[in-house]
């Protein structure tokens, strides 16, 4: 009997490859997009790919989201393998969202604050109908009204309940924290390592745990105090210069969250904050961060850790969605030789167990 | 005497990418074979004192994440430092590698790493007269089918007690590189040693 | 540089370092897990990442590497990943055992006995044998710590009680040394034996848990057992129906839906050389 191990190899590859290419590409008789096109047209698609992805590139997140037919996790994971190549020159002075050039600053918490609110660019207060006049082709929106130009710099909200003595100072500290990208995680968690977890972890497992803790999964008791989104510069100190040199201006979206505290037998009651930060206009991930970082800071504010959220260890190995994807789609490999050492183990106990 | 900075700095691999990858097998073969003479392929040009299977060794682990002792002396300092890029510390018991010319430092006084992280220990890089694979230390213990032979000229007398007080540790303890000219011998913290004969 | 653009090896100079400098430690200490700052690679977690970055940073001109998946050679990944490295680093690939210096494996040791001057390298996907019994890393390193693996004690001994064996038959734990607790990464519990006192350098990989642990040569690798049950490696009741072998673990290939099937080797190479010998012979 003629037996071939159907075992697929190289040509299998190449030809699955190359249907790839084909469907990648779609119909030839339709224009092909352009990088240029995918930046400014799906530009939230970028900022996501660039925050998940960990790498503030729109050009390459475009260039990923096309290679990976729109499949955002696998364009984060391009240029995550990316960016991982890229030499290192070190490391950026602290972002200063306090200078930010805002287009978006919206609080939750007082109705007029100093510098206003600031709408911006925002979904919130459209009504979610399908828009068929944007699936004809050539329009192009009359120009939105211009508004004066925003303060230079606008208070924090936190900063204003800080001056009452009612926001818990955050512990400062010039330590150089630790580095995700080189030192696997290690147990317990500084704040700093979480913030470096959560700013890349994937936007819908934050958003659920985000959400839970809202559903009683952990206690959290939050008000938006600040979100602001707009242009911040990345500045940078060499070594050899002994000042800093800007090197541009980046888009962020930052929200600070305001939680109840009840207080210590040590502590007045008072208000803590949950902190997120994340590239571009992700205003959805910023929440979420901010409330799950606040929820991993049960411990050190003496509160049980009784829920999902609350636990470091299974917020931080399981919000990556690059290392999450890897190992769930790895069950599509092979497993033959284990399956058939389960095959003759399950034959072995029921053979016993029928008593042959 | 030249000063430091007008003496020249002699070069460190000649092919960074491929001399520092076949010393390395060189160490992973040593660090898994204890007692077996492992001689160096690509050797740096290094200056006096170091032996070129020691700045060999260096140059292979060292770098700006790894802090370094050593007595070499200042011109090794400079060569070090240039083409490893690593930090110089003063303290023994603050360095990842030490490389010692001179006397050997205490075992006892170098990071052993913790129960739990017993990996974050020194690994001593230490400069000796002669490494020869004969019968005069019977080494066993992983890495070793029965047990190997080693002779190693210019330890201290100390060095069998202190040795076997490393293991005592175990896991935590502290990896030796032993030296001499091109050759290189690795004694990990499992290798036990008896005195032949 | 190659031509790709990417240093030998795809990796840059530094992070093979800092691997390197793990697996020195991880010989050292026979069977502890060392965390390592795994990078982003080319292939996704779960696929192979640990032993890529631990080929990656062992591998040289010289070699001549070996990539296995489920013990064959022609599987889509094995494929893949010797693809790769032959892109990356230019390395001779092979698919015989014998002349293999690195051997790159998931869930399979080659049947053919490993020489001294060979590194096995196996890709892991949980390092942590206790992981099912306490999925904590904080407390597993404990556990590892004061080397108190009464938890997984506690787990065979209620297998046997319950089914009368021991009801894991891959990823079986073992002791290395003597000391540490292992996970042998997903071969089957029938490959177990042949890490014993191995002649060839085993090195392991996990990149998305981060972590690198090695057995040395010739080291003890015992499967957990008890007196009155010992360790007992199954495979099929059958000869390879290809080259007859009654020795080497085989693959169960249906024929058609009818309950047909047959057992080959799933070492691929093993099986090849005992064909072609066979064909000589005759």
């Amino acid at each position: 009997m003629a037996y071939v191990a159907v075992k697929g190899g190289e040509r299998a590859i190449e030809a699955a490859h190359a249907w790839l290419a084909e469907e990648r590409r779609g119909d030839p008789a339709l224009p092909e997009l352009s990088l240029d096109q995918i930046e400014a047209q799906l530009g939230l698609a970028v900022d996501r790919v660039m925050a998940e992805g960990a790498c503030h590139d729109r050009g390459l997140a475009a260039l990923a989201i096309k290679q990976a037919r729109g499949d955002l996790i696998e364009a984060a994971f391009l240029l995550r393998a990316y960016r991982t190549t890229l030499p290192r020159f070190g490391a950026s002075l602290p972002l200063e969202t306090d200078a930010m050039r805002i287009r978006r600053r919206i609080s939750a918490t007082y109705k007029e604050l100093p510098g206003g609110q600031v709408l911006g660019p925002t979904f919130d207060y459209t009504h979610r109908l399908l828009d068929f006049a944007l699936a004809a082709e050539g329009g192009t929106p009359p120009p939105a009204p211009e508004a004066e130009a925003a303060p230079a710099v606008m208070p924090r909200v936190t900063g204003l309940l800080a001056q009452e003595g009612l926001m818990a100072p955050e512990a400062s500290s010039e330590a150089e924290p630790c580095d995700l990208t080189r030192e696997p995680l290690a147990f317990p968690a500084e704040r700093p390592l979480r913030l470096q977890a959560l700013a890349r972890g994937d936007e819908g497992f934050l958003l659920s745990l985000g959400y839970s803790t809202q559903r009683g999964y952990g206690n959290a008791h939050p008000f938006v105090g600040e979100i602001r989104m707009g242009a911040v510069m990345v500045e940078f100190e060499p070594p050899e210069l002994g000042f800093a040199i800007e090197l541009g201006e980046i888009t962020v979206t930052e929200c600070q969250m305001v939680n109840q505290f009840a207080g210590t037998k040590t502590e007045p009651p008072q208000f803590t904050r949950g902190y997120g930060l994340v590239f571009g206009h992700g205003e959805r991930k910023a929440m979420a961060m901010a409330l799950v970082d606040r929820a991993l800071r049960a411990p050190e504010l003496g509160e049980p850790v009784e829920a999902p959220a609350q636990d470091q260890e299974f917020v931080l190995y399981h919000c990556d969605n690059v290392e999450a994807t890897g190992f769930v789609e790895h069950l599509k490999l092979p497993h033959y030789v284990d399956f058939q050492s389960e095959l003759e183990k399950i034959r072995l106990l029921r053979r016993e167990a029928s008593g042959e | 005497m030249t000063p430091l900075d007008s003496m020249p700095l002699t070069p460190g691999f000649a092919d960074p990418v491929a001399d520092a990858q076949s010393c390395f097998r060189a160490l992973l073969e040593a660090m898994a074979r204890p007692g077996r003479v492992q001689r160096l392929a690509a050797l740096p040009e290094a200056p006096a004192p170091l032996s070129p299977a020691a700045a060999a060794a260096l140059l292979t682990m060292a770098d700006a994440e790894t802090p370094v002792w050593t007595d070499a002396g200042p011109a090794a300092e400079a060569w070090l430092r240039f083409h490893a890029g690593c930090p110089l510390v003063a303290r023994p018991g603050e360095a990842a590698f030490l490389l010692a010319s001179g006397p050997m430092p205490p075992l006892a006084a170098l990071a052993a790493g913790t129960e739990e992280e017993p990996h974050r220990s020194a690994t001593l890089v230490l400069q000796v007269a002669a490494l020869e694979e004969e019968e005069a230390w019977r080494l066993s213990g992983p890495g070793i089918e029965n047990s190997h032979p080693l002779r190693v000229e210019g330890l201290p007398d100390s060095f069998l007690p202190d040795w076997a007080a490393n293991a005592t540790r175990f896991p935590r303890g502290v990896d030796l590189v032993l030296c001499a000219g091109p050759r290189l011998v690795a004694l990990p913290r499992t290798t036990r040693i008896e005195e032949a004969g | 540089m190659t031509a790709l653009g990417y240093n030998f090896g795809y990796l840059d100079e530094n992070t093979k370092r800092m691997i390197r400098r793990a697996l020195l430690k991880a010989v050292a200490i026979p069977g502890h897990q060392v965390p390592f700052g795994a990078r982003e690679m080319p292939l996704p977690y779960g696929w192979g990442t640990g032993g890529i970055a631990v080929t990656a940073s062992v591998i040289g001109t010289g070699d001549r590497l070996k990539v296995i998946d489920q013990g064959a050679d022609d599987t889509t990944n094995a494929v893949s990943i010797r693809r790769f490295f032959a892109k990356v680093a230019g390395v001779a690939t092979t698919e015989s055992t014998a002349e293999a210096t690195i051997i790159q494996t998931r869930h399979r040791i080659p049947e053919t006995r490993l020489r001294e001057g060979q590194i096995l390298v196996y890709q892991v996907p949980m390092p942590e044998p206790l992981f099912r019994l306490e999925p904590r890393v904080a407390e597993t390193r404990r556990m590892h710590a004061l080397a108190d693996y009464g938890l997984m004690h506690v787990k065979l001994y209620e297998d046997i009680a319950r089914h009368g064996h021991v009801a894991i038959s891959y990823n079986y734990p073992v002791l290395v040394g003597g000391r540490y607790l292992m996970s042998p990464s997903p071969i089957p519990a029938f490959d177990n034996p042949k890490m014993d006192r191995m002649p060839a350098l085993q090195l392991f990989g996990a990149g998305r848990e981060k972590r690198i642990y090695a057995v040395p040569p010739y080291t003890s690798v015992r499967s957990l057992d008890f007196e009155d049950h010992p360790f007992q490696p199954v495979r099929a009741d059958a000869p390879c129906a290809l080259c007859g072998s009654r020795e080497s673990y085989l693959d169960e290939v249906l024929t058609d839906d009818q309950g047909g099937r047959m057992f080959v080797c799933s070492d691929t190479d093993y099986c090849n050389t005992r064909q072609t010998h066979r064909e000589a012979a005759e």
